[in-house]
């Protein structure tokens, strides 16, 4: 287990999170290279079938990260993601899949060093969870 | 709100009853159209039928245990634009469920279309039905029904979504006919629970009635009976696939021929992702995808079709059961889905079908909610909270 580096895709919104993770980059804060980010316009257009498709091709966690409440570029997609988010939450557990992989966070633009913390966080909570063992049983089922 | 009259009954026959009553609403043209199931010369199938002429209502056969397909569907297309004429569906509940999620999703509108409901006896699986025949004259659907309502031989051959079903009533329709306690009585308790609903009564013309006492009771034992067997249906099916081996294996037989996706009456996606190639890899990926573990079962993304459907779909699905319907493969969707809909309708206060002014959850946010969601729980020491630390407010001003 300690050999273990699990894949994290993270889904940054274009206007906090990415902006965030870019700041991070400038101040050179070390960030775990798990992480592999897609920026999207707002966390409002992550349909769940995108994070479905990464936690049963390979993923061990997906991260969903945007703006703040009231701070979303177009009003209210992050607020929709949350039910989104909170809905794949439901639905994974029922087939094994560890809720905890999913996570949600808001992250302002300015935030590079929370985004920093959040990954190293989640990437740790990762390491204690194990890993996801989906693609392989779904690769020979 | 709402009205009950009584729907005499000639020799004990509830379709005939019911025949006589669709047949005023015609001639007395309070519809111009009535949506009902029936057979059809060379076929065995019940099927929907849209009647105008009170002549071709002879066949009608709503009870029968034929659930060929969800008539939400059917009806939806009919509602999306004026037909011109008030029309009726006869459909059973978890059509009308199906329906009113179509309305809420804004494929289907309720302009037009006056949903006449029943109490559902439940159908026999569609191959069953095929197999055997089915009932092949009235008579054998009020024998069917007599069989269906007795309790004492309970629901012997029904789909298993039909065994499971605790809403033999729906929660919301404009009129409901009164089945059950039809055996002893002289005749049939018929609701108009909207406005739209009364005015059917009223142009048939049928006189008041106080609600049937033994039709309360017998419908009390039957959710009972059909509950019990819903939460058995809850508890196996969980354990089923509450791990990821025992979820592939569940579904492990899959060809992905997307069949219980066209049957489902509340998939609403005019251009399914599944039918598109945003998920088509490459073939260089696929071989990348087979040399994780040097084999890979084709088609592959069968247990990702499922779980995506349910996100899509599950907080509107009523439960229906012609996902099992459609699968050539046999095998139980229903049961898988019906069990994670329960759990994702629970997350957000919402039931299928429930009402018309219930939001679709997915359509509507509230900005304190599910608060649980956010953030990196059990973090260490200091790194709590929902993902936000001092100053984190400064991001756009």
């Amino acid at each position: 287990m300690t050999d273990f580096e699990p894949i994290l895709i993270a889904f940054v919104c274009n206007w906090c999170t990415y902006t965030a993770a870019d700041l991070a980059g400038t101040s050179r804060l070390r960030v775990p290279k798990n992480v592999r980010l897609i920026r999207v316009m707002c966390t409002g257009m992550v349909d769940p079938q995108y994070i479905l498709k990464a936690l049963l091709h390979g993923a061990d966690g997906v991260l969903v990260s945007g703006c703040h409440p009231g701070d979303c570029h177009y009003l209210n997609g992050n607020f929709k993601a949350r039910r989104r988010i909170k809905l794949l939450q439901e639905i994974l557990p029922c087939f094994g899949i560890e809720s905890e992989r999913l996570r949600l966070t808001w992250i302002g633009a300015s935030d590079g060093i929370r985004f920093a913390e959040v990954l190293h966080e989640l990437v740790a909570r990762l390491r204690e969870i194990g890993p996801n063992r989906a693609a392989a049983v779904t690769a020979v089922y | 709100m709402g009205v009950t009259a009584r729907l005499e009954m000639g020799q004990g026959d509830r379709t005939a009853a019911v025949r006589g009553f669709l047949r005023r609403l015609l001639d007395s043209q309070a519809v111009g159209a009535v949506l009902v199931a029936q057979p059809l010369p060379r076929k065995r199938l019940r099927m929907p039928t849209l009647v105008t002429d009170p002549e071709r209502l002879e066949g009608a056969d709503p009870f029968s245990p034929c659930f060929a397909v969800n008539g939400a569907r059917l009806a939806a297309r009919l509602s999306r634009k004026p037909m011109g004429v008030r029309w009726a569906a006869v459909m059973r509940p978890c059509e009308v469920r199906a329906f009113i999620e179509m309305v809420k999703l804004k494929q289907a509108g309720t302009d037009e279309a006056v949903l006449i409901s029943f109490d559902c006896p439940g159908a026999y699986p569609t191959r069953e039905f095929l197999r055997t025949g089915g009932a092949e004259t009235a008579g054998d659907t009020e024998r069917f029904l007599r069989q269906a309502f007795s309790g004492e031989a309970p629901d012997p051959g029904l789909s298993p979504a039909c065994r499971a079903c605790e809403h033999p009533v729906p929660p919301f329709t404009d009129v409901h006919i009164g089945l059950l306690g039809g055996e002893a009585g002289t005749f049939l308790q018929i609701e108009g629970r909207t406005a739209a609903g009364e005015a059917l009564i009223a142009a048939a013309a049928l006189p008041p009635a106080e609600p049937l006492p033994s039709r309360e009771a017998a419908l009390g034992a039957l959710i009972a009976r059909r509950a019990a067997a819903r939460d058995e249906l809850f508890a196996r099916t969980e354990a089923a696939v509450a791990t990821i081996e025992g979820a592939a294996a569940y579904f492990a037989d899959c060809l992905l021929c997307t069949n219980c996706r066209v049957a489902c009456p509340v998939c609403t996606c005019r251009e399914c992702v599944f039918a598109t190639d945003v998920f088509e890899h490459d073939p260089f990926h696929v071989l990348r995808l087979a040399e994780r573990g040097g084999l890979l079962k084709l088609p592959s993304d069968t247990l990702f079709f499922h779980l995506t459907r349910l996100a899509h779909m599950s907080t509107a699905c009523v439960g229906c059961g012609q996902c099992s319907n459609a699968c050539p493969q046999g095998i139980a969707v229903m049961e898988v889905f019906r069990t994670v809909a329960r759990r994702t309708q629970q997350a957000f206060g919402y039931e299928a079908g429930r009402s018309l002014e219930d939001p679709p959850p997915l359509a509507v946010f509230r900005e304190e909610e599910f608060t649980e969601a956010v953030g990196i729980p059990a973090a260490p020491a200091g790194g709590g909270g929902p993902g936000r630390t001092p100053g984190s407010e400064g991001g756009r001003g």
